[in-house]
Protein backbone atom coordinates (compact mmCIF):
# COMPACT_ATOMS: atom_id res chain seq x y z
CA UNK A 1 0.00 0.00 0.00
CA UNK A 2 1.42 3.18 -1.21
CA UNK A 3 0.25 6.06 1.40
CA UNK A 4 1.10 4.07 4.60
CA UNK A 5 0.38 7.71 6.64
CA UNK A 6 -3.01 8.25 5.33
CA UNK A 7 -4.94 8.79 8.58
CA UNK A 8 -8.45 9.52 7.61
CA UNK A 9 -8.90 5.56 6.81
CA UNK A 10 -12.31 3.99 8.58
CA UNK A 11 -10.69 1.92 11.41
CA UNK A 12 -11.46 -1.76 11.70
CA UNK A 13 -13.74 -2.94 13.11
CA UNK A 14 -16.34 -0.64 13.16
CA UNK A 15 -18.96 0.35 15.79
CA UNK A 16 -22.63 -0.72 16.03
CA UNK A 17 -25.50 1.47 16.23
CA UNK A 18 -27.54 -0.92 16.77
CA UNK A 19 -26.62 -4.74 18.08
CA UNK A 20 -28.72 -6.23 15.89
CA UNK A 21 -27.49 -4.32 12.64
CA UNK A 22 -24.18 -3.95 11.22
CA UNK A 23 -22.37 -0.91 11.45
CA UNK A 24 -23.95 1.58 9.25
CA UNK A 25 -21.22 2.84 7.27
CA UNK A 26 -20.67 -0.86 5.57
CA UNK A 27 -23.60 0.47 3.44
CA UNK A 28 -22.11 3.53 2.07
CA UNK A 29 -18.24 1.93 1.78
CA UNK A 30 -20.10 -0.42 -0.23
CA UNK A 31 -21.70 2.02 -2.61
CA UNK A 32 -18.50 3.54 -2.78
CA UNK A 33 -16.01 1.60 -3.10
CA UNK A 34 -16.58 -2.15 -2.33
CA UNK A 35 -13.22 -3.32 -2.30
CA UNK A 36 -11.60 -0.44 0.46
CA UNK A 37 -8.93 0.13 2.71
CA UNK A 38 -9.18 -0.06 6.46
CA UNK A 39 -6.74 0.54 9.48
CA UNK A 40 -6.47 -2.19 12.16
CA UNK A 41 -6.44 -2.04 16.05
CA UNK A 42 -2.36 -2.59 15.83
CA UNK A 43 -2.33 0.20 13.25
CA UNK A 44 -1.71 -2.36 9.98
CA UNK A 45 -4.12 -1.72 6.99
CA UNK A 46 -5.79 -4.10 5.11
CA UNK A 47 -8.45 -3.99 2.91
CA UNK A 48 -11.73 -4.62 3.53
CA UNK A 49 -14.48 -6.89 1.02
CA UNK A 50 -18.09 -5.42 1.66
CA UNK A 51 -19.84 -7.07 -1.44
CA UNK A 52 -21.53 -10.03 -1.99
CA UNK A 53 -20.12 -11.42 -5.13
CA UNK A 54 -17.08 -9.46 -4.63
CA UNK A 55 -16.49 -11.66 -1.41
CA UNK A 56 -17.56 -15.06 -2.91
CA UNK A 57 -14.81 -14.17 -5.52
CA UNK A 58 -11.84 -13.34 -2.88
CA UNK A 59 -12.42 -16.15 -1.06
CA UNK A 60 -12.79 -18.64 -4.01
CA UNK A 61 -9.19 -17.26 -5.52
CA UNK A 62 -6.87 -19.92 -4.68
CA UNK A 63 -4.01 -16.65 -4.46
CA UNK A 64 -5.61 -15.86 -1.27
CA UNK A 65 -3.91 -17.88 1.88
CA UNK A 66 -5.51 -18.64 5.10
CA UNK A 67 -2.18 -18.68 6.87
CA UNK A 68 -2.98 -16.84 10.18
CA UNK A 69 0.81 -16.45 11.37
CA UNK A 70 1.82 -14.13 8.29
CA UNK A 71 2.64 -10.84 9.87
CA UNK A 72 -0.21 -9.21 7.49
CA UNK A 73 -2.87 -11.78 8.55
CA UNK A 74 -5.90 -9.21 9.47
CA UNK A 75 -6.53 -9.78 12.90
CA UNK A 76 -8.76 -7.78 15.33
CA UNK A 77 -6.11 -7.48 17.92
CA UNK A 78 -3.95 -4.27 19.44
CA UNK A 79 -0.37 -5.37 19.13
CA UNK A 80 -0.43 -6.53 22.09
CA UNK A 81 -3.25 -8.98 21.99
CA UNK A 82 -1.65 -9.78 18.65
CA UNK A 83 1.54 -10.80 20.07
CA UNK A 84 0.39 -13.07 23.08
CA UNK A 85 -2.42 -14.60 20.36
CA UNK A 86 0.90 -15.67 18.18
CA UNK A 87 3.18 -16.71 21.22
CA UNK A 88 0.49 -18.94 22.48
CA UNK A 89 1.23 -22.00 20.27
CA UNK A 90 0.07 -24.40 22.70
CA UNK A 91 -3.75 -23.96 21.95
CA UNK A 92 -3.15 -23.60 18.43
CA UNK A 93 -4.48 -24.19 15.33
CA UNK A 94 -1.94 -23.63 13.36
CA UNK A 95 -1.64 -26.81 12.05
CA UNK A 96 -4.64 -27.52 11.16
CA UNK A 97 -6.82 -27.36 7.66
CA UNK A 98 -8.11 -23.84 8.54
CA UNK A 99 -4.67 -22.37 8.12
CA UNK A 100 -3.88 -24.10 5.69
CA UNK A 101 -3.88 -23.51 1.53
CA UNK A 102 -3.98 -25.89 -1.58
CA UNK A 103 -2.51 -27.96 -2.39
CA UNK A 104 -2.02 -28.93 1.45
CA UNK A 105 -5.40 -28.24 2.47
CA UNK A 106 -7.51 -30.68 0.36
CA UNK A 107 -6.24 -34.34 1.91
CA UNK A 108 -6.66 -32.31 5.81
CA UNK A 109 -9.98 -32.19 4.67
CA UNK A 110 -10.98 -35.48 3.24
CA UNK A 111 -9.72 -37.34 6.01
CA UNK A 112 -13.03 -35.59 7.96
CA UNK A 113 -15.50 -34.88 5.60
CA UNK A 114 -17.42 -37.95 5.71
CA UNK A 115 -18.16 -37.43 9.45
CA UNK A 116 -19.78 -34.02 8.42
CA UNK A 117 -21.98 -34.50 5.48
CA UNK A 118 -25.66 -34.52 5.69
CA UNK A 119 -26.45 -37.81 6.30
CA UNK A 120 -23.79 -38.66 9.05
CA UNK A 121 -25.20 -35.48 10.94
CA UNK A 122 -29.00 -36.40 10.67
CA UNK A 123 -27.79 -39.69 12.05
CA UNK A 124 -26.58 -37.75 15.10
CA UNK A 125 -29.91 -36.22 15.93
CA UNK A 126 -31.56 -38.78 18.50
CA UNK A 127 -28.13 -37.79 20.73
CA UNK A 128 -28.26 -33.96 20.09
CA UNK A 129 -31.86 -33.45 21.34
CA UNK A 130 -30.84 -35.76 24.28
CA UNK A 131 -28.24 -33.18 24.82
CA UNK A 132 -30.39 -30.19 24.34
CA UNK A 133 -33.30 -32.24 26.61
CA UNK A 134 -31.17 -32.36 29.42
CA UNK A 135 -29.33 -28.66 28.87
CA UNK A 136 -33.17 -26.90 28.68
CA UNK A 137 -34.25 -28.52 32.37
CA UNK A 138 -31.77 -27.49 33.75
CA UNK A 139 -32.18 -23.63 32.25
CA UNK A 140 -35.77 -24.47 33.70
CA UNK A 141 -34.63 -25.77 36.93
CA UNK A 142 -32.92 -22.80 37.35
CA UNK A 143 -33.65 -19.87 39.83
CA UNK A 144 -35.18 -16.85 37.42
CA UNK A 145 -33.53 -14.88 36.06
CA UNK A 146 -31.44 -17.86 34.86
CA UNK A 147 -28.59 -17.05 31.87
CA UNK A 148 -29.18 -18.51 28.62
CA UNK A 149 -25.95 -18.53 27.66
CA UNK A 150 -24.79 -20.66 30.73
CA UNK A 151 -27.22 -23.19 30.69
CA UNK A 152 -28.02 -23.59 26.68
CA UNK A 153 -25.53 -21.99 24.36
CA UNK A 154 -22.69 -22.55 25.80
CA UNK A 155 -23.46 -26.43 27.08
CA UNK A 156 -24.74 -28.00 24.28
CA UNK A 157 -22.35 -27.13 21.38
CA UNK A 158 -19.88 -28.57 24.54
CA UNK A 159 -21.38 -31.48 24.91
CA UNK A 160 -22.28 -32.28 21.13
CA UNK A 161 -18.35 -31.94 20.88
CA UNK A 162 -17.68 -34.08 23.57
CA UNK A 163 -19.93 -36.54 21.65
CA UNK A 164 -17.86 -36.32 18.60
CA UNK A 165 -14.75 -36.38 19.72
CA UNK A 166 -15.26 -39.44 22.06
CA UNK A 167 -14.54 -37.46 25.67
CA UNK A 168 -15.14 -39.93 28.26
CA UNK A 169 -18.61 -39.24 30.23
CA UNK A 170 -16.83 -38.82 33.53
CA UNK A 171 -14.16 -36.35 31.81
CA UNK A 172 -17.02 -33.74 30.15
CA UNK A 173 -17.61 -31.44 33.16
CA UNK A 174 -13.56 -30.31 33.37
CA UNK A 175 -13.68 -30.48 29.40
CA UNK A 176 -16.62 -28.27 29.48
CA UNK A 177 -15.43 -26.26 32.26
CA UNK A 178 -12.21 -25.24 30.64
CA UNK A 179 -13.83 -23.83 27.41
CA UNK A 180 -15.98 -21.96 29.49
CA UNK A 181 -13.30 -20.29 31.00
CA UNK A 182 -11.73 -19.88 28.23
CA UNK A 183 -14.54 -17.74 26.49
CA UNK A 184 -16.06 -15.90 29.09
CA UNK A 185 -14.36 -12.60 29.46
CA UNK A 186 -14.64 -12.51 33.29
CA UNK A 187 -11.74 -14.99 33.28
CA UNK A 188 -8.04 -13.65 34.13
CA UNK A 189 -5.72 -13.27 31.89
CA UNK A 190 -3.51 -15.87 33.83
CA UNK A 191 -6.78 -17.95 34.51
CA UNK A 192 -7.38 -17.97 30.88
CA UNK A 193 -4.18 -18.97 29.72
CA UNK A 194 -4.01 -21.84 32.51
CA UNK A 195 -7.46 -22.95 31.06
CA UNK A 196 -6.20 -23.18 27.48
CA UNK A 197 -2.98 -25.60 28.24
CA UNK A 198 -5.38 -28.03 30.33
CA UNK A 199 -7.34 -28.36 27.73
CA UNK A 200 -4.59 -28.46 25.51
CA UNK A 201 -3.09 -30.90 27.61
CA UNK A 202 -6.17 -33.22 27.58
CA UNK A 203 -7.12 -33.45 23.91
CA UNK A 204 -3.62 -33.84 23.67
CA UNK A 205 -3.65 -36.97 26.39
CA UNK A 206 -6.99 -38.09 24.48
CA UNK A 207 -5.24 -38.70 21.18
CA UNK A 208 -2.27 -40.00 22.33
CA UNK A 209 -4.76 -42.65 23.86
CA UNK A 210 -6.96 -42.95 21.16
CA UNK A 211 -3.33 -43.69 18.80
CA UNK A 212 -2.02 -46.30 21.63
CA UNK A 213 -5.19 -48.42 22.58
CA UNK A 214 -7.60 -50.07 20.17
CA UNK A 215 -9.48 -48.01 17.61
CA UNK A 216 -12.70 -45.81 18.96
CA UNK A 217 -15.79 -45.19 17.70
CA UNK A 218 -15.54 -41.83 17.53
CA UNK A 219 -14.29 -38.83 14.91
CA UNK A 220 -11.05 -38.81 16.60
CA UNK A 221 -10.99 -42.56 16.78
CA UNK A 222 -11.56 -42.97 13.30
CA UNK A 223 -9.38 -40.20 12.20
CA UNK A 224 -6.69 -41.90 13.64
CA UNK A 225 -7.95 -45.09 11.91
CA UNK A 226 -8.00 -43.40 8.47
CA UNK A 227 -4.75 -41.91 8.86
CA UNK A 228 -2.92 -45.26 9.76
CA UNK A 229 -4.50 -46.58 6.11
CA UNK A 230 -3.20 -43.53 4.44
CA UNK A 231 -1.13 -41.31 6.63
CA UNK A 232 -1.86 -37.67 6.00
CA UNK A 233 -1.41 -35.57 9.31
CA UNK A 234 1.16 -35.87 12.16
CA UNK A 235 0.57 -36.49 15.56
CA UNK A 236 0.49 -32.60 16.69
CA UNK A 237 -1.98 -32.07 13.70
CA UNK A 238 -4.32 -34.65 14.60
CA UNK A 239 -4.55 -33.02 17.83
CA UNK A 240 -4.62 -29.81 16.03
CA UNK A 241 -7.89 -30.75 14.32
CA UNK A 242 -9.46 -32.09 17.31
CA UNK A 243 -8.43 -28.45 18.87
CA UNK A 244 -9.62 -27.03 15.81
CA UNK A 245 -13.41 -28.41 15.69
CA UNK A 246 -13.56 -27.46 19.49
CA UNK A 247 -13.02 -23.96 18.96
CA UNK A 248 -14.54 -23.74 15.71
CA UNK A 249 -17.53 -25.35 16.47
CA UNK A 250 -18.23 -24.25 20.25
CA UNK A 251 -18.36 -19.95 20.22
CA UNK A 252 -20.34 -20.25 16.90
CA UNK A 253 -22.89 -22.59 17.77
CA UNK A 254 -23.41 -20.56 21.06
CA UNK A 255 -23.54 -17.33 19.89
CA UNK A 256 -26.30 -17.84 17.25
CA UNK A 257 -28.69 -19.85 19.81
CA UNK A 258 -28.55 -16.58 21.82
CA UNK A 259 -28.90 -14.06 18.80
CA UNK A 260 -31.23 -16.53 17.10
CA UNK A 261 -33.24 -16.96 20.73
CA UNK A 262 -33.46 -13.49 21.57
CA UNK A 263 -34.52 -12.62 18.03
CA UNK A 264 -37.36 -14.67 17.82
CA UNK A 265 -38.40 -13.66 21.64
CA UNK A 266 -38.13 -9.75 19.89
CA UNK A 267 -40.18 -10.98 16.57
CA UNK A 268 -43.43 -12.51 18.19
CA UNK A 269 -45.12 -13.11 14.77
CA UNK A 270 -41.98 -14.54 13.17
CA UNK A 271 -41.76 -16.59 16.69
CA UNK A 272 -45.47 -17.51 15.96
CA UNK A 273 -44.88 -19.05 12.81
CA UNK A 274 -42.15 -21.61 13.77
CA UNK A 275 -43.94 -22.21 17.24
CA UNK A 276 -46.84 -23.22 15.18
CA UNK A 277 -45.16 -24.69 11.84
CA UNK A 278 -41.52 -26.47 13.23
CA UNK A 279 -40.87 -27.39 9.36
CA UNK A 280 -40.17 -23.49 8.80
CA UNK A 281 -37.10 -23.81 11.04
CA UNK A 282 -34.65 -24.86 8.70
CA UNK A 283 -35.74 -21.89 6.56
CA UNK A 284 -35.71 -19.39 9.54
CA UNK A 285 -32.06 -20.47 10.59
CA UNK A 286 -30.87 -19.96 7.54
CA UNK A 287 -32.11 -16.71 7.63
CA UNK A 288 -30.73 -15.87 10.89
CA UNK A 289 -27.07 -17.05 9.68
CA UNK A 290 -27.17 -14.52 7.13
CA UNK A 291 -29.26 -11.39 9.32
CA UNK A 292 -26.06 -11.99 11.58
CA UNK A 293 -23.56 -13.22 10.36
CA UNK A 294 -21.12 -13.85 13.16
CA UNK A 295 -17.99 -15.02 12.25
CA UNK A 296 -16.52 -11.23 10.28
CA UNK A 297 -12.89 -10.86 10.49
CA UNK A 298 -12.11 -14.60 10.92
CA UNK A 299 -12.64 -14.97 7.61
CA UNK A 300 -9.55 -12.95 6.50
CA UNK A 301 -6.49 -14.09 4.07
CA UNK A 302 -2.90 -12.59 2.98
CA UNK A 303 -2.75 -12.37 -0.84
CA UNK A 304 0.08 -14.43 -2.20
CA UNK A 305 0.20 -12.53 -5.55
CA UNK A 306 -1.08 -9.24 -7.16
CA UNK A 307 -4.75 -9.72 -7.43
CA UNK A 308 -7.35 -7.37 -9.12
CA UNK A 309 -10.39 -7.64 -7.46
CA UNK A 310 -13.58 -5.12 -8.21
CA UNK A 311 -11.07 -2.57 -9.66
CA UNK A 312 -8.71 -1.97 -7.29
CA UNK A 313 -5.15 -4.58 -7.43
CA UNK A 314 -4.68 -6.02 -3.76
CA UNK A 315 -0.92 -6.25 -3.81
CA UNK A 316 1.56 -9.65 -2.54
CA UNK A 317 1.87 -10.18 1.15
CA UNK A 318 -1.29 -7.40 1.96
CA UNK A 319 -4.21 -8.42 4.43
CA UNK A 320 -7.80 -8.42 3.20
CA UNK A 321 -10.89 -9.05 5.49
CA UNK A 322 -13.66 -10.42 3.88
CA UNK A 323 -16.77 -8.91 5.77
CA UNK A 324 -19.73 -11.73 5.52
CA UNK A 325 -21.76 -9.53 7.23
CA UNK A 326 -21.37 -6.92 5.10
CA UNK A 327 -22.04 -9.25 2.20
CA UNK A 328 -24.82 -11.05 3.51
CA UNK A 329 -26.36 -7.59 3.83
CA UNK A 330 -24.91 -6.45 0.54
CA UNK A 331 -28.91 -5.08 -0.85
CA UNK A 332 -27.67 -5.58 -4.44
CA UNK A 333 -28.34 -9.65 -3.87
CA UNK A 334 -30.57 -9.57 -0.40
CA UNK A 335 -33.49 -6.98 -0.86
CA UNK A 336 -34.61 -5.02 2.36
CA UNK A 337 -31.50 -6.54 4.21
CA UNK A 338 -32.55 -5.17 7.55
CA UNK A 339 -35.77 -7.46 7.72
CA UNK A 340 -35.83 -10.99 9.42
CA UNK A 341 -37.42 -12.65 6.40
CA UNK A 342 -37.78 -16.49 7.15
CA UNK A 343 -39.41 -17.21 4.12
CA UNK A 344 -36.10 -15.56 1.66
CA UNK A 345 -35.12 -19.03 0.97
CA UNK A 346 -31.57 -17.43 0.71
CA UNK A 347 -28.92 -19.75 0.98
CA UNK A 348 -26.21 -18.25 -1.05
CA UNK A 349 -25.25 -16.16 2.08
CA UNK A 350 -21.59 -16.16 3.14
CA UNK A 351 -22.69 -17.14 7.18
CA UNK A 352 -20.09 -20.35 6.29
CA UNK A 353 -17.78 -18.48 4.46
CA UNK A 354 -17.19 -19.59 0.30
CA UNK A 355 -14.29 -21.58 -1.60
CA UNK A 356 -12.54 -24.21 -0.15
CA UNK A 357 -12.92 -23.40 3.64
CA UNK A 358 -16.50 -23.47 4.00
CA UNK A 359 -17.42 -24.67 7.25
CA UNK A 360 -17.35 -28.28 7.85
CA UNK A 361 -19.58 -28.10 10.61
CA UNK A 362 -22.27 -26.10 9.05
CA UNK A 363 -24.90 -28.99 8.87
CA UNK A 364 -23.91 -30.04 12.59
CA UNK A 365 -24.66 -26.31 13.56
CA UNK A 366 -28.02 -25.99 11.73
CA UNK A 367 -29.46 -29.16 13.47
CA UNK A 368 -28.35 -28.03 16.83
CA UNK A 369 -30.46 -24.57 16.25
CA UNK A 370 -32.69 -26.36 14.78
CA UNK A 371 -33.18 -28.44 17.55
CA UNK A 372 -32.50 -25.87 20.48
CA UNK A 373 -35.18 -23.68 19.16
CA UNK A 374 -37.83 -26.28 18.67
CA UNK A 375 -37.10 -27.64 22.30
CA UNK A 376 -36.64 -24.12 23.88
CA UNK A 377 -39.90 -22.91 23.05
CA UNK A 378 -41.55 -26.18 23.71
CA UNK A 379 -40.36 -26.77 27.07
CA UNK A 380 -40.19 -22.88 27.94
CA UNK A 381 -43.60 -21.62 26.16
CA UNK A 382 -43.47 -18.24 27.86
CA UNK A 383 -39.79 -17.36 28.12
CA UNK A 384 -39.25 -13.78 28.08
CA UNK A 385 -35.63 -11.88 28.20
CA UNK A 386 -35.17 -10.09 31.95
CA UNK A 387 -34.00 -7.50 30.57
CA UNK A 388 -34.62 -4.91 27.46
CA UNK A 389 -32.77 -6.62 24.13
CA UNK A 390 -30.83 -3.41 23.84
CA UNK A 391 -29.69 -3.59 27.66
CA UNK A 392 -28.01 -6.94 26.69
CA UNK A 393 -23.97 -7.46 27.09
CA UNK A 394 -23.30 -7.59 23.19
CA UNK A 395 -19.87 -9.00 22.46
CA UNK A 396 -18.25 -5.60 20.40
CA UNK A 397 -14.80 -6.55 21.31
CA UNK A 398 -14.86 -10.47 20.24
CA UNK A 399 -13.97 -11.20 16.77
CA UNK A 400 -17.29 -13.41 16.45
CA UNK A 401 -20.37 -11.54 17.46
CA UNK A 402 -22.17 -12.67 19.95
CA UNK A 403 -24.13 -12.13 23.66
CA UNK A 404 -22.41 -12.86 27.01
CA UNK A 405 -25.43 -13.85 29.03
CA UNK A 406 -28.91 -13.65 28.22
CA UNK A 407 -31.04 -13.38 31.70
CA UNK A 408 -34.28 -14.71 30.91
CA UNK A 409 -37.94 -15.74 32.82
CA UNK A 410 -39.79 -18.35 32.17
CA UNK B 1 -30.84 -30.46 -18.26
CA UNK B 2 -27.29 -32.12 -17.85
CA UNK B 3 -25.11 -31.84 -15.10
CA UNK B 4 -21.82 -32.62 -14.13
CA UNK B 5 -20.04 -33.53 -10.94
CA UNK B 6 -15.95 -32.93 -10.44
CA UNK B 7 -15.50 -35.11 -7.32
CA UNK B 8 -12.13 -33.80 -7.14
CA UNK B 9 -13.18 -30.36 -6.34
CA UNK B 10 -15.70 -30.73 -3.95
CA UNK B 11 -15.27 -29.83 -0.33
CA UNK B 12 -17.92 -31.92 1.10
CA UNK B 13 -20.29 -29.33 2.57
CA UNK B 14 -23.29 -30.97 1.71
CA UNK B 15 -25.03 -27.15 0.24
CA UNK B 16 -26.07 -29.47 -2.60
CA UNK B 17 -27.92 -31.75 -0.90
CA UNK B 18 -29.89 -29.36 0.86
CA UNK B 19 -30.62 -27.29 -2.14
CA UNK B 20 -31.66 -30.07 -4.42
CA UNK B 21 -31.93 -33.25 -2.31
CA UNK B 22 -33.23 -35.40 -5.24
CA UNK B 23 -30.42 -34.85 -7.41
CA UNK B 24 -27.45 -34.63 -4.77
CA UNK B 25 -25.88 -37.11 -2.27
CA UNK B 26 -22.62 -37.37 -0.73
CA UNK B 27 -21.32 -40.75 -0.81
CA UNK B 28 -19.62 -42.88 2.43
CA UNK B 29 -16.48 -40.68 1.81
CA UNK B 30 -18.97 -37.52 2.23
CA UNK B 31 -18.28 -36.34 -1.36
CA UNK B 32 -20.80 -35.69 -4.11
CA UNK B 33 -22.48 -37.96 -5.44
CA UNK B 34 -25.47 -37.28 -8.02
CA UNK B 35 -28.11 -39.62 -7.99
CA UNK B 36 -28.82 -38.15 -11.44
CA UNK B 37 -27.50 -36.13 -14.63
CA UNK B 38 -30.54 -35.36 -16.31
CA UNK B 39 -32.49 -33.49 -13.76
CA UNK B 40 -36.38 -33.64 -14.14
CA UNK B 41 -38.31 -30.59 -15.17
CA UNK B 42 -39.36 -30.08 -11.70
CA UNK B 43 -36.22 -30.17 -10.01
CA UNK B 44 -34.32 -27.65 -12.04
CA UNK B 45 -34.51 -24.70 -10.23
CA UNK B 46 -33.29 -25.92 -7.05
CA UNK B 47 -30.22 -27.54 -9.21
CA UNK B 48 -29.65 -24.04 -10.36
CA UNK B 49 -29.70 -23.15 -6.66
CA UNK B 50 -27.21 -26.20 -6.13
CA UNK B 51 -24.91 -24.88 -8.52
CA UNK B 52 -25.41 -21.18 -6.87
CA UNK B 53 -24.34 -22.07 -3.05
CA UNK B 54 -21.50 -24.77 -4.11
CA UNK B 55 -18.86 -23.25 -2.51
CA UNK B 56 -16.18 -25.06 -4.77
CA UNK B 57 -17.67 -24.88 -8.06
CA UNK B 58 -17.60 -28.65 -7.91
CA UNK B 59 -21.07 -29.40 -9.66
CA UNK B 60 -22.25 -26.76 -13.10
CA UNK B 61 -25.09 -27.32 -15.76
CA UNK B 62 -23.49 -28.36 -19.13
CA UNK B 63 -26.50 -28.21 -20.82
CA UNK B 64 -29.43 -25.94 -20.06
C1 LIG C 1 -23.40 -21.40 13.50
C2 LIG C 1 -22.23 -21.92 13.77
C3 LIG C 1 -21.02 -21.80 12.88
C4 LIG C 1 -20.62 -20.76 12.07
C5 LIG C 1 -21.33 -19.43 11.83
C6 LIG C 1 -19.38 -21.18 11.44
C7 LIG C 1 -18.68 -20.41 10.52
C8 LIG C 1 -17.52 -20.81 9.87
C9 LIG C 1 -16.83 -20.04 8.85
C10 LIG C 1 -17.24 -18.66 8.36
C11 LIG C 1 -15.75 -20.77 8.44
C12 LIG C 1 -14.74 -20.37 7.35
C13 LIG C 1 -13.47 -19.79 7.89
C14 LIG C 1 -12.54 -19.31 6.80
O1 LIG C 1 -12.95 -19.18 5.64
O2 LIG C 1 -11.37 -19.01 7.11
C15 LIG C 1 -15.77 -22.01 9.19
C16 LIG C 1 -14.83 -23.02 9.05
C17 LIG C 1 -14.85 -24.19 9.80
N1 LIG C 1 -15.81 -24.59 10.70
FE1 LIG C 1 -17.50 -23.58 11.20
N2 LIG C 1 -19.04 -22.43 11.87
C18 LIG C 1 -20.02 -22.85 12.74
C19 LIG C 1 -20.09 -24.08 13.39
C20 LIG C 1 -19.17 -25.11 13.26
C21 LIG C 1 -19.26 -26.41 13.89
C22 LIG C 1 -20.41 -26.88 14.76
C23 LIG C 1 -18.14 -27.10 13.54
C24 LIG C 1 -17.70 -28.50 13.91
C25 LIG C 1 -17.79 -29.04 15.05
C26 LIG C 1 -17.35 -26.24 12.68
C27 LIG C 1 -16.14 -26.59 12.11
C28 LIG C 1 -15.45 -25.83 11.19
C29 LIG C 1 -14.19 -26.24 10.59
C30 LIG C 1 -13.45 -27.55 10.85
C31 LIG C 1 -13.80 -25.20 9.72
C32 LIG C 1 -12.55 -25.16 8.84
C33 LIG C 1 -12.84 -25.72 7.49
C34 LIG C 1 -11.67 -25.60 6.51
O3 LIG C 1 -10.74 -24.83 6.76
O4 LIG C 1 -11.70 -26.32 5.49
N3 LIG C 1 -18.01 -25.03 12.53
N4 LIG C 1 -16.87 -22.02 10.04
S1 LIG D 1 -22.15 -28.24 -2.54
FE1 LIG D 1 -20.35 -28.51 -3.82
S2 LIG D 1 -18.70 -28.89 -2.39
FE2 LIG D 1 -20.59 -29.21 -1.27
S3 LIG D 1 -21.01 -31.40 -1.41
FE3 LIG D 1 -22.09 -30.41 -3.07
S4 LIG D 1 -20.65 -30.48 -4.76
FE4 LIG D 1 -19.46 -30.91 -2.95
Amino acid sequence: MTDMLDTDLPSFPMARECPMHPPAEYKEIRQEAPVSRVRMPDGQLAWLVTGHELSRQVLADPRMSSDRTHPAFPLALTTEQRKAFQQNSRLSIRRSMIGLDAPEHGPHRKMLISEFSVRRIAALRPRVQEIVDRCVDDLLAAPQPADLVEHVSLAVPSLVICELLGVPYEQRHGFHEWTRKLISRRTAPEERRASADKLNDFLEALVTEKEQGEPTDDVIGRLIARNRENPVMTHDEIVGTAILLLIAGHETTANMISLGTVALLENPGQKAQVVADPSLLPAAIEEMLRYFSIVESATSRVATDDIEVGGVTIRKDEGVIISGLAADWDDSVFENPDQLDFHRGARHHVAFGYGIHQCLGQNLARMELEIVFETLFRKAPNLRLAVPAADLPYKDDASIYGIYSVPVNF
Amino acid sequence: MHITADRDRCVGAGQCVLAAPAVFDQDDDGLVAPMTFDPAEGEQDNVRQAVNVCPSSAIWIDKE
